[in-house]
């Protein structure tokens, strides 16, 4: 079995010099009632990498690849073209096959990279300091809100209804049984809700995406001032992290806390995870920040170095008092976005940002232009809400499939029993969307609407 | 070989290089993505432009490759040598599981594509969960936790969810042992449940009559690792879990250390009705500096209608394999998640990799496996039994676990011995954890070491041992001499926290 290198000479070897008779005497202390029910019959034997490779690629083959034809999906997963030194760096096995760095002196790669993802992190964002990555943005959003309590010591948290309903759907399930009340307000695909009217003097924080859900882009300045006057914390989520290389970041607007989903830079959509939620919060709030951080300090040498420090928020030390129960991070597919965005830098970073908004505008552009469609979204970066009156978006979204175009998310894939939200599409476009594939979905979208 | 570290006008030492931050090496004119030329629309961005520079470095792809090439060779990894970590199981990662989750099949597929365009992620899915209810013997299978940690959570949160169900939400006590990771106690707090420890026994187990004395009517439920974290298995756990169902509690099993006994025993045998599986550990998809990881967690008939979205489940003609697959995403029927616990559908790409391993092992590979995880474990405490000091007889389950007695007096530390580990080409075994011994060293070879690397690691720890014992303490307190760093000072990167990188006061200055 080409995993396990021990010979059956080996074992006998082994076992002579335990003074066991054999490895199932080894097992001992296992009750016989429980090794006797252990069956495992419908299970496979093992297999040859060739055949593996086979079934495995005949499943992969029954999935149309997002970048087989035209592609206009995002609502939280966009899709990006990754330059190839990103992945090939990403398997060395000196990053690929390394625990997390808790012995420094042999983890220097992986604390140097994780304080350099910091460090970008909070430019990218416009805040003082970023962890070394969440799970995700869902799971960041779920622990910003904690955060916000601890530091409030406040027990309410608002959530917009411009949140992505998964954010959303998280932080609710993440604090259901905690004494902590999570209000979500209607989705908004206009932007006309109240927020502020929902806030009281327990509110912990209010907890908005921009753009939001819907694709809006919206200045947040004037909320997070009536926050800060209630005594409340504005937690801001970004779902494309592309967009921070041209719109105002979240911090120059006051934001406390801003949580970004990490993935679309770097990493393939991989049907949306692994992910890695990006993190960032003002100095003040540091030692109330969950996950780990990587921080510099020198050796016995006087050189620098980095160690995981902080380490005192954490469930190994602190147990049932830690911040969170997260352990991992999500520590390769923060490589993958720092590598990527190493290679972009400030003049690559911008300039893919202005690409993406520019797509976007020439797709709207025409978009605007077809009959029985809506343009809803009316400032935005790379993704907008179309409106289909008298359509269900849905089956529209088939109909264009079955014709290769992949059209967008329906918001019915989120809100299935809102029927006023049934004629609602999003569309995205990024920098991999050619000329061509427009062409080809205003005309699906046109045929499909007639 | 004492002395300090050789000195050169680089700074470099041969293959060891020094590497300096981006953020000193880049250039803002320089970029490693060559990007077309973007158009000239005007923007809909409602006055919301970005205004001044970032501060973001540039670099060409040249310079990058070089830079994280040179970071990686500062790191240890499973790759380049033996990683006995305890508790961790720092096992080979094969690379087909990395070429299976790269087919654009998989990797390039949206998370809300029309179902019908993405079957065969779906089959992984069904397949995956087939394979861990099969291992198991469970009734159902989050497959959405993103690592062990989180599988805690869902495991936890379902059975408040079911206590809550059936009127008992008054029930808020979790029993955990003492030995248990730190993980279970911040996740049982943070399901709102009060966390009541039981102390363990003179053979490293649960101390029964201890355990059966605090089970009482407000207990909802147990946290228990089996094995447990001194590498023992827990020999009266069907008993264990037989009183905590009679008493109307649910037990919750800590499957960190399910790769001992994969293949030969399942858990629901034991009484489990929630695990956790740590697919980073045993299944084989790589740690990757820390995640990302995923922790499916499996639940018996009594929690599965609490399982959190979203579900998999065959349907239609020639339902599985070759038919039809639907993504459950909202509740339906009888289901009563208790919510969703990750953006999309969990960590795909870990799964496939997860499926990969599987499948390469099969039922008669993975019994090698987990066979073979407990030999090697025996053979380094039997190896190592005259040198060391092991806390407790074995037989051991996949680790073993020594405690420090054998450095009394010696003015050797636990973490000393580690680093001199270090020098010599090794990476450390777990120190300091479980807490229930002074000292703890818990190492887990896995199965995928040979019996020449043990033998190599045993040889080394045993000349190291001597030289404790013969008063050569500087070979330890000032280990490691042989790294790209030294021992570095932790408490001043707690006193004085410096997260990120600035620009030196100097340049900041004279902008």
């Amino acid at each position: 079995m080409r995993y396990l290198p021990l010979t059956d000479g080996d074992r006998r070897a082994m076992l002579a010099r335990i003074g066991a008779a054999s490895v199932d005497d080894l097992f001992r202390d296992v009750p016989d009632e429980a090794l006797a029910a252990a069956r495992f019959d419908d299970l496979p034997d093992h297999a040859t990498e060739m055949a593996v490779e086979r079934q495995l690629s005949a499943l992969a083959a029954r999935n149309r690849a997002a970048g087989a034809g035209p592609c206009f999906l995002g609502a939280g997963a966009y899709r990006h073209h990754v330059p190839a030194a990103v992945d090939h760096l990403i398997q060395r096995g000196e990053f690929l096959t390394a625990y997390t760095p808790y012995q420094p002196e042999v983890s220097q790669g992986t604390l140097q990279y994780l304080y350099e993802f910091q460090t970008q992190v909070a430019l990218i964002t416009g805040m003082e300091v970023a962890n070394a990555s969440m799970y995700d943005a869902a799971t960041g959003v779920a622990e910003a809100a904690a955060m916000a309590c601890r530091i409030t010591r406040r027990k309410h948290v608002l959530l917009s209804g411009g949140l992505h309903p998964h954010y959303g759907d998280v932080t609710g399930t993440f604090l259901r049984y905690t004494d902590v009340a999570v209000e979500r307000l209607a989705p908004d695909p206009l932007g006309v809700e109240d927020r502020m009217g929902r806030v009281t003097g327990e509110t912990a924080c209010v907890i908005v995406q921009n753009p939001d859900v819907f694709g809006r882009l919206a200045d947040l300045s004037a909320l997070a001032r009536d926050c800060h006057a209630q005594g409340a914390l504005l937690v801001v989520a970004v779902a494309e992290p592309v967009s921070l290389g041209l719109v105002t970041p979240p911090g120059a607007m006051g934001a406390d806390i801003v949580v970004a989903e990490g993935h679309a830079i770097g990493s393939p959509l991989t049907f949306g995870g692994p992910g890695v939620g990006l993190f960032a919060t003002r100095q003040k709030f540091l030692r109330h920040m969950p996950g780990r951080l990587s921080g510099e300090t020198v050796d016995e040498d006087g050189r620098r170095g980095w160690v995981l420090t902080l380490s005192t928020r954490e469930q190994h030390i602190r147990r049932e008092k830690a911040t969170s129960n997260i352990c991992t991070n999500s520590g390769l597919i923060a490589l993958a976005w720092t590598i990527h965005m190493t290679l972009l830098g400030e003049a690559g970073f911008t300039r893919l940002a202005r690409l993406n908004h520019q797509a976007a505008v020439a797709l709207v552009e025409r978009l605007e232009r077809v009959p029985g469609l809506t343009v809803v979204t009316p400032t935005f970066f790379n993704e907008v809400l179309v409106r289909l009156p008298g359509r269900d978006a849905a089956a529209v979204v088939e109909t264009l499939a079955a014709r290769g175009v992949l059209a967008g998310v329906p918001l019915a894939r989120f809100w299935p029993t809102w029927p006023e939200l049934a004629d609602g599409l999003l569309i995205c476009a990024t920098e991999t969307n050619t000329d061509a594939d427009m062409d080809a979905l205003v005309a699906a979208l046109t045929e499909a609407l007639q | 070989m004492t002395g300090p570290t050789p000195s050169t006008v680089s700074g470099n030492l041969g293959l060891r290089l020094e590497e300096p931050l981006i953020f000193e090496q880049g250039d803002p004119a320089k970029t490693g993505v060559d990007l077309p030329e973007p158009g000239d629309r005007p923007d809909r961005l409602g006055g919301l432009a970005r205004s001044g520079p970032i501060g973001l470095p540039g670099l060409s792809e040249p310079e990058v490759v070089r830079h994280y090439t040179r970071l990686s060779q500062k790191n240890y990894a499973i790759d380049s040598g033996f990683y006995p970590l305890g508790s961790c199981t720092m096992k080979h990662n094969p690379r087909l599981n990395e070429r299976m989750a790269r087919l654009p099949g998989f990797a390039d597929l949206h998370p809300f594509q029309p179902q019908g365009t993405v079957q065969g992620a779906l089959a992984v899915m069904g397949a995956l969960s087939d394979w861990l209810l099969g291992l198991t013997g469970m009734r159902a299978v989050a497959l959405s936790p993103a690592a062990g940690a989180h599988g805690e959570l869902c495991g936890m949160q379902a059975i408040r969810a079911a206590l809550d169900a059936r009127g008992e939400g008054d029930r808020r006590v979790v029993l955990v042992p003492e030995s248990a990771h730190g993980t279970n106690p911040a996740t049982a707090a943070l399901c709102g449940f009060k966390v009541r420890g039981v102390p363990g026994d003179a053979r490293g187990r649960v101390d029964l009559d201890a355990f059966l004395a605090a089970l009482d009517d407000g207990v909802a439920a147990v946290m228990i690792t089996n094995p447990n974290t001194c590498g023992l298995f827990e020999t009266e756990i069907i008993a264990l879990s037989q009183a905590v169902h009679d008493a109307g509690a649910f037990v919750y099993m800590d499957g960190a250390n399910f790769n001992a006994i994969v293949g030969r025993v399942r858990v629901a045998d034991l009484g489990a009705d929630a695990m956790h599986i740590n697919i980073h550990k045993t299944f084989s998809t790589p740690h990757g500096g820390g995640g990302p990881g995923a922790g499916p967690t499996v639940l018996s008939a009594a929690l599965a209608p609490f399982a959190p979205l979203p579900h998999v489940v065959a349907e239609g003609e020639g339902e599985g394999d070759d038919g039809g697959w639907r993504l459950v995403e909202h509740a339906e029927g009888d289901m009563r998640p208790f919510g969703r616990m990750k953006g999309f559908h969990g960590q795909f790409g870990v799964l496939v990799r997860a499926l990969s391993y599987m499948m390469s092992m099969g039922k008669d590979g993975l019994r090698q496996a987990s066979g073979d995880a407990v030999l090697n474990a025996n053979y380094l405490l039997a190896s190592l039994g005259d040198g060391l000091t092991p806390s407790f007889e074995g037989p051991c389950m996949h680790e073993a676990l020594f405690d420090d007695r054998f450095l009394k007096g010696t003015g050797v530390s636990t973490l000393d011995f580690a680093k001199a580990l270090i020098d010599e080409g090794f990476h450390p075994m777990t120190m300091y954890f479980p807490l229930v011994v002074h000292g703890a060293m818990l190492m887990e070879p896995t199965e995928t070491e040979s019996k020449a690397s043990l033998d190599a690691f045993c040889e080394t720890v045993l000349a190291l041992a001597e030289k404790a014992r013969a008063g050569e303490t500087a070979v330890f307190t000032e280990a490691p001499r042989h790294t790209p760093r030294r021992r570095l000072d932790e408490t001043r990167a707690a006193r004085q926290p410096v997260l990120r990188w600035a620009p030196p006061a100097s340049a900041r200055a004279a902008e």
